[in-house]
């Protein structure tokens, strides 16, 4: 008993500090029928913690960061500095009466933001948020992950036909138009580094990146001009699927009030918020783990290195989602024709150019080119950057010179 | 080039968020129930009744006439007459008013009960903080919770209870020279009186001087 008590912190040391297989000496001093549960349970709590708690972290963050761009404050009354704010919304949330429409189908209505909120949190169970620390390492981690990903579009289709409301079913039936647009780029873009890495293994993703560049640079995808491109690309699609501002159209309160959302209240209204923020936590984390380099840190110091690599993985979390904030700090919601017209007209194509150039970055590794390195990153910079202004171009709105005839 | 007012929006929202940490005047909140702004001076939300001197309920300016209450257009105002009369500030004997109540949650803050009070005795008062728990009793404001002093009425409005305090001042003014005016001739016709009763003591046909006209 005091054997495991022990072993249990050294787990948790062992966790803290990048070890290899933590769990192991506390699952020995266990009962062999138990143990296959307790790892299992082991591996589930801390994301199950975590997560949500991010989660009520980043909804307080992101209202003091969106005052802040527009000259406010922010909450700042509950707790210090406000950021005991989530804590009181969760206790409203929960206390709310949860109605439900007479006409609406009972059951798809309760079940909707469970369909949401499983396949995210099952989503979580791929991503490896440090050295030694995945909770299940699977051959085709990368395509576990979308293949659950593509499972919350079911969900807000259900909402939205269950609550038997005009706006819920215009706010799912653009949401579905919406991701399933996106799902397209999502994919294409991630899709590069599988072709450069020859798996589909996060773990292997990571360590694919590993090696180092000149002034122990680590070679984050990031820094490649296919990766570069894939990862804003990645950025805007998963943006799009993670229904954030300004692809905020599913929802648009200005419009439709709040989409599939209108006839959710109390906790089910909750659930839906939460299983939406873990999909941008968990989209971000998987970008983290394609394009930056996942756990590692970005130069290959030993002093950096001495910082734990979850620690790493959590300050790229928490810049993606200041971004995020940032973005929707910004930019107005798009038009349904317009978000159409991107997600089709370029980013697809995009998408698809970035695979061909993704290929010619394979395949120019053993060309002898005059500058080496340097000549092949610019050939493909170059290339990229002329189809975006091509695709840009073709995107922008051709406004004919407006001629007076009588006002002149 | 797609992307660059994209740039220059994000330029924008950043330089706003360290801006406001770095640069106090970007943030224009007033953090109300600690801080406040200074009123304007016309500010006005709710009447009171102006009283003079230290005795609300002597120097009350208000004679009841019932003009505010007929005019109010929400009708949130209430009053009964007293049968007690009172002095007003110039000595007149005026009726005053047994019940003078305000609904809080009716008046609209029209103003329109202090346009017509011939007599100033309804103001605007500045205080905007009426809420409260109660809100059968506490939304009704009796007559002891409406009058307030004149000098409050200055401290709030200077300007407009010096205007109306020169008004009065003159109002005054002209009654007392009517009045000394009524004593002379009441004074002069009592001599006139005097004397010509003195000039014909034997004839009792005279009328009394209570009785002159000028007297009363």
């Amino acid at each position: 008993m005091i054997e495991s008590v022990i072993q249990f912190f050294v787990m948790i040391w062992k966790a803290v500090s990048d070890q290899l297989d933590p769990k192991a000496g506390f699952l020995a001093t266990l009962n062999p029928d138990f143990q296959p549960w307790v790892s299992v349970l082991l591996s589930i709590t801390p994301i199950l913690v975590l997560f949500p708690l991010l989660f009520g972290i980043t909804t307080i963050l992101e209202r003091k960061g969106l005052g802040r761009m527009q000259n406010r404050l922010g909450p700042n009354r509950v707790g210090p500095f406000g950021f005991a704010q989530f804590v009181a919304d969760g206790l409203k949330m929960l206390t709310k009466e949860d109605i439900v429409p007479r006409a609406a189908d009972r059951i798809l209505h309760f079940i909707a933001p469970f369909v949401l909120l499983v396949p995210v949190l099952l989503a979580f169970s791929v991503l490896p948020y440090g050295r030694n620390m995945v909770p299940i390492d699977i051959d085709g981690g990368l395509l576990f992950f979308f293949a659950v990903g593509s499972a919350t579009e079911l969900s807000v289709f259900m909402a939205g036909w269950s609550s038997r409301n005009k706006y819920s079913l215009l706010g799912a039936m653009r949401g579905i138009a919406q991701m399933i647009s996106y799902e397209l780029p999502l994919v294409l873009s991630a899709l590069t580094v599988v072709m450069m890495v020859g798996s589909l293994r996060l773990t292997q993703i990571v360590d694919a990146q590993s090696a180092t560049l000149w002034g122990g640079l680590h070679a984050w995808h990031f820094f490649t001009p296919w990766g570069f491109a894939g990862f804003f690309l990645f950025l805007v699609a998963a943006t799009a699927e993670s229904n954030r501002t300004p692809f905020d159209i599913p929802e648009a309160e200005s419009e439709i009030i709040a989409g599939y959302l209108v006839e959710y209240s109390g906790f089910k209204y909750a659930l839906f918020f939460l299983g939406e923020y873990l999909g941008l936590f968990a989209v971000s984390a998987l970008g983290i783990t394609l394009f930056l380099g996942g756990w590692l840190p970005p130069f290959a110091f030993p002093f950096l290195g001495a910082v734990p690599s979850w620690l790493w993985f959590g300050l790229k979390l928490f810049a993606m989602i200041f971004f995020f904030i940032w973005i929707r700090g910004t930019l107005p919601r798009l038009r349904t024709d317009q978000l159409m017209a991107f997600a089709w007209k370029f980013m697809l194509p995009m998408t698809l150019i970035n695979i061909l150039i993704a290929g010619l970055w394979r395949f120019s590794r053993d060309w002898q080119l005059p500058a080496g390195a340097v000549a092949r990153w610019i050939i493909c910079a170059v290339l990229l950057l002329g189809a975006y202004y091509i695709f840009g171009r073709a995107l922008q709105p051709r406004l004919a010179k407006r001629t007076y005839r009588y006002a002149e | 080039m797609l992307g660059s007012g994209i740039a220059k929006g994000l330029k924008e929202t950043a330089r706003n968020f360290f801006g406001s940490y770095t640069n106090e005047s970007r943030l224009v909140t007033v953090e109300y129930p600690e801080e406040r702004e200074p009123l304007k001076e016309a500010t006005r939300h709710f009447p009171f009744l102006v009283y003079d001197g230290l005795d609300p309920a002597a120097g009350l300016r208000c004679v009841a006439c019932q003009i505010c209450e007929k005019e109010c257009p929400p009708q949130c105002i209430y009053i009964i007459k007293d049968t007690v009369k009172k002095p007003d500030y110039t000595g007149k004997m005026q009726i005053q008013p047994k019940v003078f109540d305000i609904d809080v949650s009716v008046c609209m803050s029209c103003q329109i009960c202090v346009e017509v009070c011939p007599f100033e005795a309804i103001k605007m008062d500045n205080e905007y903080e009426l809420s409260t728990s109660d809100r059968f009793d506490g939304l009704l404001q009796r007559k002891d919770d409406l009058w307030k002093s004149n000098e409050y009425y200055h401290k709030i409005h200077p300007t407009e209870a010096a205007e109306v305090d020169r008004r009065l001042a003159e109002e005054k003014a002209k009654a007392e020279a009517k009045a000394k005016v009524d004593a002379e001739a009441k004074a002069k016709a009592a001599a006139e009186a005097k004397a010509k009763a003195a000039a014909a003591p034997a004839t009792p046909a005279t009328p009394p001087p209570a009785a002159n006209p000028a007297s009363s």
